[in-house]
C-alpha cells in the first residue's frame, strides 16, 4: 500500500547507514532476561569480529545481570534476524550477513533469569 | 427596535448554515483541496447533525463563566499552597508526565482542529471543529496555568515545550499526534475525534482526574472538570463524523474501517504511559489498569462497535492483543522507567510492600510470577549497591517509538519482535499493530525520528547521558533518578515537617 496524498510522497529515509558515522546499528537482545526492559540498540563497525562483540560489547550491556557469570558460551543459541545463527567469532559482522539494523538474540539455555521468571 | 428572540432551531441555522454560500467564481475543488484525496465521498454536506446546535454567542457566554470560575480556583489553589496537599510528592511524577506529555499535544489539537475547519467543505462540521480548535486552546492555556504553579515546588516541568521535541518517551505522544496531523482531514478527525476522544478518552480522563481527587491535587481535578464538559462535545463530534462518512456512502466504509484499526492501536499504545500512572505513580490508588481497561474499552467499547456493526464496522484489529495484555503492560512499562530513569525528567521507584501487595492482589495470575522476582532484585541491589539502571539505549518499535518492551499476545515471557523489508533497510516494530500500520504507509514511517537513532546520529548533544539531558534541558541529579534520593522528596519531608518513618506511615494509610 501506499500513502494517499495530494503529490508525489517521497522522502528519504531518516536511518540510513551513511549517517552511523561509518557504523551500522545493531539490535542485541537476550531472551528471557526482561529485568533488561527491551532489546538494545548500538552503533558497531561492519567490521567487529563477532567475537569482540562478545567480549567487549555484550559485558558492558549485561553483566549486572546475576545469570551473567554463569552462561556458558559454547552452548548459547543465537538467532540473527530471527533465524538460528552460527557465529564465527574472527570474522566480521558484516561479512556473516548482520547488517544494518540487524538483531542479534541470544538464547542461554538452562538460565532463564531472576528466580527463573524471566526476569 | 424590537427584534424577535430567535428559537434554539433558527438561531443555529443563521449562525452557522446560514454563514456557508455556494462559491461563484471559484470551484469547489480548488477551495477545499483537501476534501477528496483521502477517498471518502460525500453527497450532501448539509445531511451533518450537531446534536449541540452550538453557536458562538452561546459559546462565549458559557466557556467565560466556566473560565472565571476554573481560574479563580487555580488562584486559590496557589495562594493556599495547596500543592501540599497532595497524598505523596511521588504523585507530582505522574503529573510531570501527564502535563509534559499532553499539554502539547491539545496544542496540537488546536492546529488540527483549525485545519480541519478550513478543510472541510460543510458548514456543519466546519463550526463544529472551530469550537473544538478553541476548546483545545483553552486547555493547553489552563494546563500551562497549572504547570507554571507546579513548576515553583517541583522539579521537571520548566521546559515541557522544549522537552517535547527532544525527550525520548515524550516523542511517543509527539510522533501520535504528529501523524494524525499530517494526514488530511477525514483521518484527523477519525483519529483524535472518534479513536482517541469517543473510543479511549476515558481512559485518560478519568483514571486520571478521579486519581487527582484521590490524591488531593485539586488544581488538576478543576483543569480536568473544565475540560471533561467540553469533552462530551468532542465526543458527540467523534460519533457524528464516523456515522456521516458511514451514512454518505458505503464506499467509505472499508477506508474508515482501516483507520479505526489504525488509530485504535496507535492510541491503544500511547495509553501504556496512562496504564503505568494507574498502577504505579499514584500514592492512592483509584483502580487497575486491568479493571480500566475492562470498564471502559472492553464493556463500553464494546456497546460502541455493537452499535456501529449495521453499518458494516467491526472491532477493532488487534483488539484481542490488548485484552491478553491487560495484565502486564502496566508493569512492563513502569520496567522501561525503571531501566532508563536516568534519563527522564521523572523520578521513578519501586513500590513499597504494601504497594506490592496490591498488585499481586490486582494481578493475580502474572504479578507475583513475573514482576515481583523482579522487583525484589532491584529492591535488594538498591540497598546493597545502589540504585540499578541500564546503561544501554533501548531498541524502539519504529511506529509507536515505545523501546520494544511489550511481550508476546500469547507469552509474557518472551519480547515481541516484528519487522518488515522496505527498499532494502529493516524496520522492527513492538507488535503486529504496529508492524501493519508501517506497513500500509512505509513512505511515511521511515521518516520517523527516533530518539535513540538519533543519538547515535550525534544530532542531540552527544553520545553521553549527561550531555544528551543537557541538550533534553534536564539537570542531572535534579529532574532525573530515583525519587528516594531526589530533591524534590527532600523539599517534600521539609515543608511537610515528615521524618522518613512519618512519611512511611502516610504512605501505608494512603491504600488503606
Amino acid at each position: 500500500m501506499a500513502v494517499k496524498a495530494l503529490y508525489d510522497y517521497r522522502f528519504e529515509p531518516k536511518d540510513t547507514e551513511d549517517k552511523f558515522h561509518g557504523n551500522q546499528l545493531v539490535y542485541v537482545g537476550w531472551d528471557q532476561h526482561l529485568m533488561f526492559c527491551a532489546p538494545h540498540c548500538v552503533p558497531l563497525p561492519p567490521d567487529m569480529p563477532f567475537g569482540a562483540l562478545v567480549r567487549e560489547v555484550l559485558p558492558g550491556m549485561y553483566d549486572s545481570h546475576p545469570d551473567w557469570a554463569q552462561v556458558n558460551w559454547g552452548q548459547v543459541e543465537w538467532i540473527v534476524d530471527n533465524k538460528p545463527f552460527q557465529p564465527d567469532m574472527e570474522k566480521g559482522l558484516r561479512d556473516q550477513g548482520i547488517g544494518h539494523k540487524s538483531l542479534i538474540r541470544f538464547r542461554t539455555p538452562g538460565l532463564n533469569g531472576i528466580a527463573g521468571a524471566a526476569s | 427596535m424590537s427584534a424577535k428572540r430567535m428559537n434554539l432551531r433558527e438561531k443555529y441555522q443563521r449562525m452557522t448554515r446560514d454563514l456557508a454560500w455556494k462559491p461563484s467564481y471559484q470551484s469547489e475543488d480548488d477551495i477545499f483541496p483537501q476534501a477528496k484525496y483521502e477517498g471518502i465521498i460525500i453527497h450532501d454536506w448539509d445531511k451533518w447533525e450537531d446534536p449541540f446546535r452550538l453557536t458562538v454567542d452561546a459559546y462565549w457566554k458559557y466557556q467565560a463563566e466556566k473560565e472565571r470560575k476554573l481560574y479563580a480556583i487555580i488562584e486559590a489553589f496557589a495562594q493556599n499552597n495547596a500543592q501540599l496537599n497532595v497524598t505523596d510528592a511521588r504523585y507530582i511524577n505522574a503529573l510531570k508526565l501527564f502535563l509534559t506529555g499532553v499539554t502539547p499535544l491539545e496544542y496540537a489539537a488546536h492546529r488540527g482542529f483549525a485545519m480541519s475547519g478550513r478543510n472541510f467543505p460543510g458548514a456543519g462540521p466546519q463550526v463544529s471543529s472551530q469550537f473544538q480548535s478553541i476548546d483545545e486552546l483553552r486547555h493547553a492555556q489552563t494546563q500551562i496555568h497549572t504547570i507554571s504553579h507546579y513548576n515553583k515546588y517541583f522539579n521537571g516541568f520548566h521546559d515541557w515545550r522544549h522537552m517535547h521535541d527532544r525527550v525520548w518517551y515524550l516523542s511517543v505522544p509527539k510522533s501520535f499526534f504528529d501523524d494524525a496531523m499530517s494526514a488530511g482531514p477525514f483521518e484527523f478527525v477519525t483519529a483524535i475525534s472518534f479513536s482517541f476522544e469517543y473510543v479511549l478518552t476515558n481512559l485518560l480522563f478519568m483514571p486520571f482526574m478521579s486519581g487527582a481527587a484521590y490524591n488531593d491535587d485539586m488544581a488538576t481535578v478543576t483543569f480536568g472538570f473544565s475540560a471533561q464538559s467540553d469533552e462530551s462535545r468532542h465526543m458527540t463530534l467523534g460519533l457524528e463524523v464516523i456515522k456521516f462518512m458511514l451514512e454518505q456512502d458505503e464506499r467509505n466504509v472499508p477506508i474508515v474501517q482501516k483507520w479505526i484499526d489504525k488509530w485504535f492501536w496507535r492510541g491503544y499504545r500511547l495509553l501504556a504511559l496512562v496504564s503505568m500512572m494507574m498502577d504505579y505513580m499514584l500514592p492512592k490508588r483509584v483502580m487497575s489498569w486491568q479493571e480500566a481497561w475492562e470498564m471502559y474499552f472492553e464493556e463500553n467499547g464494546g456497546a460502541l462497535f455493537e452499535d456501529l456493526a449495521r453499518y458494516g464496522i467491526r472491532m477493532p484489529k488487534y483488539w484481542e492483543v490488548s485484552v491478553k495484555e491487560k495484565n502486564r503492560l502496566s508493569h512492563e512499562v513502569w520496567s522501561v522507567f525503571y531501566n532508563y530513569g536516568h534519563a527522564a525528567a521523572i523520578h521513578t521507584w519501586m513500590p513499597d510492600e504494601n504497594e506490592m501487595a496490591w498488585l499481586s492482589e490486582k494481578y493475580p495470575e502474572t504479578f507475583d510470577k513475573y514482576y515481583r522476582p523482579r522487583f525484589d532484585h532491584w529492591h535488594k541491589h538498591q540497598k546493597k549497591n545502589g540504585r540499578w539502571y541500564n546503561n544501554t539505549l533501548p531498541m524502539l518499535c519504529q511506529t509507536c517509538q515505545i523501546p520494544m518492551a511489550f511481550t508476546e499476545p500469547d507469552d509474557p515471557t518472551q519480547i515481541c519482535y516484528r519487522s518488515s523489508d522496505y527498499e532494502g533497510m529493516q524496520y522492527h516494530f513492538c507488535s503486529d499493530g504496529c508492524k501493519d500500520i508501517f506497513d500500509d504507509e512505509p513512505e511515511k514511517f521511515v521518516q520517523a525520528w527516533l530518539p535513540v537513532h538519533q543519538i547515535y546520529q550525534g544530532n542531540c548533544g552527544g553520545a553521553s547521558v549527561p550531555e544528551v539531558l543537557e541538550w533534553y534541558h534536564l539537570k542531572h541529579g535534579q529532574d532525573n533518578l530515583e525519587y528516594l534520593d531526589s530533591q524534590d522528596r527532600a523539599n517534600w519531608l521539609r515543608w511537610k515537617g515528615l521524618t522518613e518513618k512519618a512519611e512511611a506511615v502516610l504512605q501505608k494509610a494512603a491504600n488503606e
